[in-house]
């Protein structure tokens, strides 16, 4: 099988990746891929988690190796033996979590591995220091090559990944959801960069799992699916309904469940919470069957409020009412105990338990219903594991089997089973689909109406707006740590947040807080 | 349970019986079974020690201090009963568990209120520990005829069949087997171990967790300690010097995974037996010392080597779910 040339490119691929194959045991990760990048081009590479993103960018700088396909850079196959091998092609990478040295200054982190040398082999550090400070002015960064990086925001830390990128002299980017821990503003800058990578001649590689950014930036499309490759061509040429067609071999229209909203009393009432530098006056209620969003800018406070929620940070003042009782939440048990479950945004957190097999997973917290006069009564413990993992559609071969021995969505029902065991009252989800696919994001949403109709109240922090929208019953927007907006019904529009949580000002909709 | 037999200590429990077999293919009398029992009596300490060593580990820490909470809570005993020859001996074991759980607490509260690692507190007070014994015997030594018979003959009474030094091994391993298996706190240490944030958010508090494992450690220690001090009928300062680190052996043989979180009490008890055998093996078969710990070492670095790998296994799997989930 070969692939038809994509439409008429008026100039070669600086990198052209054909029929490219890659097995793991048991798996076809890339199947016959290819994929072409274009100089003064931005290519996103789209597709579906387990599309086989990762191990092409794995691929391209040298940490896997192919098992068929060749690989050309300006039409000559080359064959990458080492990431070192890749580096010198000319082809950087610039992670999701960017892969830098917190302890080393901003020069010497651009540098590192090929820094300018005067005699005898020594570093000379002031000519580094003066090439490193060429490079942030011409991208405009606002820190000095002195500064150290661990004084850098993720923001800036790109940058600097930028800049590194820049001193090889690289002619091809790879950017993996640069984006994913961005602010809006922040955001912003990485465009103007990727602008001025292009005009600079550089082939970027984007990934991301945003399509507004996609046709935002993007010149060029190759979308795979399930490790194959589905087709690829302009950005001009096709429209967001069309790629996510490619991507997901389905159409996707209604995105959100219809749910029939049943809501009851108020469950929790939060009153004056305050924390000496994350937040302050945060007032709220909660009802029986709601879903709560709460949408802020990165760095708004809302994760920081829900830790402190949650019993995990203290705050200095507040107090919080469970059915019209005032509870303290001094500790994430004492939270547990009250009905307030966390389930946070990282997603190593989240984590099940691996060492530990799955009916042991799921009743983690859970120990006080199954144990008698101190002691677990094992079979009390897989009634209980049993009920939820039927529930959540768990499939296992037994229940006592490793956690770790189980697919990633079958570990992330372990972990919900574990929550829901509790039987909670509150369950807080903080950005639950964040990275993740189209498909899995419905069956979040799919999930999320499900247990706020089965009585269950639900607060979701998330950062995306479709998702805010079409989920919440209430809004809360946050900014710089206070409560910006509490809107509800017609008042929730891409609008109205937006300019809550940035603080624009001028013709208010919704009560300002 | 499930995780009582399964292949890493089918695997150690093999290699065992190869030992065995081979050391009577020499020797047959070394697997009499009055000879056997010598050598799990001898062995008793080090399984005793292990376990409380296994606890630690498992929630991602490590106790260097037990072989000087030993010799201090040893001295300290000792000394007692010079003073006071007429206290009954289970009021000397409670004292030796008690001083041993203070010390091990002393450890808890430095990983836990300061954040200090393992490493660096538990080397800081096991050289604390024996300037103590230094300091409280004025580098004397307590001598047999100095001790009472009640304290030395103690763990060498046979109860049905076995000192009472062995049957101190037993009820340790059954005990621990039940904590383990059976109680909240037992979970809490694997699952500490095996992802504490995810752990945090379950409501459990790492960092007593890790405080109460260390309390474990050092109460357990302390019992060594009397234990050890009796059946050798002399205290100073340096008994057991550089014990801990079979301990941490007898762990580490065992499939306790130094990261924390895997491990099993079956596989502590066969790591500490294993090296038990080796030790009053070779001598029989006349063996050199010198082999001795070359065994003992080239079985840390086999049993280290085969965890990596099996761990390395796992690894890959989660590579592939890693790109699902990307």
């Amino acid at each position: 099988m070969t692939h038809p040339a994509p439409t008429s490119p008026d100039v070669t691929p600086v990198v052209s990746m054909d029929m490219i194959t890659k097995t793991f045991p048991g798996v076809k990760a890339l199947d016959e891929v290819k994929l072409d990048l274009y100089p003064g081009q931005v290519t996103a590479l789209v597709g579906e988690n387990g599309a086989g993103k990762s191990t092409t960018v794995k691929i391209l700088t040298g940490i896997y190796k192919t098992d068929g396909g060749t690989i050309r850079i300006d039409g000559q196959p080359v064959s990458f033996t080492t990431p070192n091998d890749a580096a010198n092609a000319g082809i950087t990478a610039i992670h999701q979590e960017t892969v830098l040295f917190d302890e080393l200054s901003v020069a010497e982190n651009i540098y590192i591995g090929h820094a300018p040398k005067m005699r005898f082999g020594l570093i000379d550090k002031a000519e580094m220091h003066r090439a490193a400070s060429e490079l942030l002015t011409e991208i405009g960064a606002p820190f000095s090559s002195h500064t150290q990086l661990r004084d850098l925001g993720i923001a800036n830390k790109h940058l600097v990944a930028i800049a590194r990128a820049l001193s090889v002299d690289a002619r091809v980017v790879i950017m993996d959801e640069p984006t994913a821990a961005l602010s809006h503003k922040e955001i912003e800058e990485l465009y103007e960069l990727v602008e001025t990578l292009k005009s600079q001649g550089k082939a970027i590689l984007f990934i991301s799992h945003k399509f507004d950014e996609i046709f935002r930036i993007a010149d060029r499309y190759t979308v795979f699916r399930d490790g194959a490759f589905v087709g690829d061509g302009l950005i001009a040429d096709i429209d967001e309904d069309e790629l996510v067609k490619l991507m997901v071999g389905r159409s996707v229209d209604q995105i959100f469940p219809d749910r029939a909203k049943d809501i009851g009393a108020e469950v929790l009432k939060v009153v004056g919470y305050e924390h000496p530098t994350e937040f302050a006056n945060i007032n709220f209620t909660l009802n029986k069957g709601e879903i709560l969003g709460f949408y802020g800018l990165v760095g708004a406070g809302r994760s920081e409020f829900m830790q402190a929620l949650f019993g995990i940070t203290k705050p200095s003042k507040g107090v919080c009412r469970i059915n019209g009782d005032i509870k303290v939440v001094r500790s994430p048990a004492d939270a547990v105990s009250n009905g307030i479950v966390y389930v946070p945004e990282d997603r190593g957190k989240q984590g099940a338990v691996i060492g530990l097999p799955i009916f042991q997973n799921i009743t983690l917290p859970s120990l006080g219903r199954t144990s008698r006069r101190g002691f677990l009564k094992l079979a009390e413990e897989f009634k209980l594991a049993r009920e939820y993992s039927e529930r959540l559609d768990l499939r296992a071969a037994s229940l006592d089997q490793d956690v770790g021995n189980l697919s990633g969505g079958n570990q992330q029902k372990v972990v919900i089973a574990k929550w829901l065991a509790t039987q909670p009252q509150v369950i807080i989800l903080d950005e639950p689909t964040k990275g993740i696919d189209i498909g899995s994001k419905a069956a979040v949403h799919e999930f999320m109406a499900e247990l706020a109709a089965q009585g269950l109240s639900v607060i979701m922090v998330s950062s995306e707006i479709p998702e805010v929208i079409g989920m919440s019953d209430r809004v809360i927007v946050m900014r710089d740590g206070r409560i910006a907006a509490e809107l509800s019904g017609d008042e929730i529009t891409p609008e109205t947040l937006v300019r809550h949580a940035a603080g624009i000002t001028s013709s208010a909709e919704g009560k300002v807080a | 349970m499930m995780r009582f037999i399964p292949v890493r200590e089918t695997i150690l429990g093999s290699a065992i019986l190869v030992l065995l077999l081979l050391v009577a293919s020499r020797f047959a009398g070394f697997v009499a079974p009055s000879n056997l029992a010598n050598v799990f009596n001898d062995t008793a300490p080090l399984i005793i020690l292990a376990l409380g060593q296994m606890v630690v580990i498992l929630t991602r820490c490590i106790d260097l201090s037990v072989a000087a909470n030993l010799a201090l809570t040893g001295m300290a005993v000792a000394m007692i009963n010079v003073a006071m020859p007429g206290l009954p001996i289970p009021v000397i074991i409670a004292i030796a568990i008690f001083l041993g759980a203070v010390m091990g607490t002393i450890n808890g509260i430095l990983v836990w209120k300061l954040a200090i690692p393992p490493i660096v507190v538990t080397l800081g007070t096991m050289t604390i520990f024996r300037g103590i014994i230094f300091l409280i015997s004025d580098g004397k030594w307590v001598n047999s005829h100095e001790m009472s018979p009640a304290f030395t003959d103690f763990p060498r009474m046979v109860l049905l069949g076995l000192p009472v030094l062995s049957w101190a091994a037993i009820i340790t391993i059954i005990l621990f087997g039940i904590m383990m298996a059976r109680t909240g706190f037992g979970r809490s240490i694997f699952a500490v171990g095996g992802n504490p944030h995810a752990a945090v958010y379950t409501g459990i508090d790492v960092g007593k967790t890790q405080f109460w494992a260390f309390v474990v450690s050092g109460a357990l220690a302390g019992l060594t300690g009397y234990l050890w001090v009796s059946r050798f009928a002399v205290a100073y300062v340096d008994i057991a010097g550089g014990f801990e680190l079979e301990v941490v052996a007898a762990c580490v043989i065992g499939g306790i995974s130094i990261a924390g979180g895997i491990g099993s009490v079956g596989g502590a008890v066969l790591g500490a037996i294993f090296l038990g055998v080796v030790k009053n093996a070779l001598p029989v078969v006349n063996i050199s010392p010198f082999w001795q710990l070359a065994i003992s070492g080239s079985a840390i670095l086999i049993a280290v080597a085969f965890n990596a790998r099996a761990g390395r296994n796992k690894g890959r799997i989660i590579l592939k779910e890693a790109e699902g989930a990307q």
